[in-house]
């Protein structure tokens, strides 16, 4: 790909160039170096605030950063209320680190488009892509590790029989089907992962590609279709983050309910 | 566009995100949210006391009110009844006092009365006396009433 983007000339070759990722090692031993660099330095950001807030956390009147942080802590709560009704330690602190960081990382997609790689390349660096969900390795990621938790719960709560049992007989209670009911569980599960990261996935990677799209056009032309396009992509920002996260909560409520 | 090693390390980013967030980050802000949220319901709940505490003593002062305006009417109108009977026996000490005086004076006028006639009667008779001395005086013939005396003289 590198290559052929040092080929390309014009329009492609800038849009190659943008969804090029900085990389290092060959095949499947490739490490992303800016999705890595970014995601950690947003989570990083991300906890420092939030662990900021929590040390100067008092139950006299809030400041604005604390008041802030307890809008998200009340929210995400509400969110996790809302849908799951188990008792768990893990479920709301997870929903808030969805939510935060993927917001995070789909903000990047609001810094102007050349700016970040203009940097790097005044530094050095020949590739950035800052967008860390428009590389399907960090939405994968995410959903995978909701997907482990899902098995994980459903082991947990309902055993390995019960959860071995919901797999063969349901929704369709007979021996006879229980082929196509491991069909049918199958795809229902597998579905989960693949749906969450490639929605996020597709959503964020789209918005990037129309940036640059308006980024190709004449300078006169940019702010008229980018000031509209970014201020709808505040909006599909918070969505997906929001999405990813109320999902999430959902899928991990579904595990801990028994069959029905 | 392809999945790679990278997913590894965004995994293991995330897991430690989500440690670091159940360990340090969410039980400190729950907390303090929580208490905080009791401490406004207490707040709250202390002024709804408060509110009902005034209340009570609105309506317990209302109640002393009436009471002592019930008191002050009753006390009003028991002076009131009193002063009538002080006036009703003044006036009818008085009525007897004039009456007794009346009739003192009446008694004083009779004795008075029954003084002037006795002192007239003597008067008069005095002046009845007088009147017939000096009719006697006029009258007297010295040698008829001579006669009459040595008369009488005589038969001493």
């Amino acid at each position: 790909m590198a290559t052929e983007a040092h080929a390309a000339e014009g329009a492609t070759g800038y849009i190659i160039h943008h969804l090029t990722p900085l990389s290092v090692g060959e095949g499947f031993w490739t490490l992303h170096l800016d999705t890595l660099f970014f995601s950690a330095v947003l989570g990083g950001l991300f906890v420092w605030f939030f662990k900021k807030a929590a040390e100067n956390a008092t139950t006299e009147v809030p400041g604005l950063v604390q008041n802030f942080v307890e809008m998200m802590v009340e929210f995400v709560d509400t969110q996790v209320k809302d849908s799951f009704h188990g008792h768990s330690k893990l479920i709301a602190p997870l929903a808030l680190t969805i939510f935060c960081w993927v917001f995070l990382f789909n903000f990047m997609d609001l810094f102007p488009i050349d700016l970040l790689p203009a940097i790097g390349s005044v530094m050095g660096i020949p590739y950035l892509r800052v967008v860390p969900s428009t590389d399907l390795n960090a939405t994968f990621a995410l959903s995978i590790s909701v997907f482990c938790l899902i098995i994980f719960y459903n082991l947990k709560i309902k055993g390995l029989w019960n959860f071995s049992k919901e797999l063969l007989f349901h929704p369709f209670n007979h021996w006879l089907l229980i082929p196509f009911n491991l069909l049918l569980n199958f795809v229902e599960y597998l579905a989960k992962p693949i749906s969450l990261a490639l929605r996020l996935f597709g959503n964020l990677y789209a918005g990037e590609l129309i940036f640059m799209l308006i980024a190709l056009l004449p300078a006169y032309l940019q702010p008229v279709l980018s000031l509209p396009w970014a201020i709808f992509h505040i909006l599909i920002i918070t969505l997906q983050a929001f999405i990813f996260m109320v999902l999430t909560i959902v899928y991990l409520s579904m595990a801990h309910e028994e069959a029905h | 566009m392809s999945i790679n090693i990278t997913l590894i390390g965004q995994i293991i980013t995330f897991a430690l995100l989500v440690w670091f967030v159940m360990e340090y980050v969410w039980p400190v802000l729950f907390t303090a949210l929580e208490e905080r949220k009791k401490k406004i319901a207490d707040g709250l709940a202390a002024a709804e006391k408060g509110h009902e505490d005034m209340l009570l003593a609105e309506q317990k002062a209302k109640g002393l009110l009436k009471t002592a305006k019930d008191q002050s009417s009753d006390i009003v109108s028991l002076a009131q009844r009193q002063a009538n009977e002080i006036v009703e026996e003044s006036k009818n000490t008085a009525k007897k006092e004039g009456d007794r005086l009346i009739l003192a004076a009446k008694a004083q006028i009779d004795q008075e009365v029954q003084h002037s006639k006795e002192t007239l009667r003597k008067e008069v008779a005095a002046l009845a006396v007088a009147a017939a001395e000096q009719i006697l005086v006029a009258e007297i013939d010295k040698t008829k009433h001579q006669e009459i005396v040595n008369k009488i003289s005589n038969r001493l």
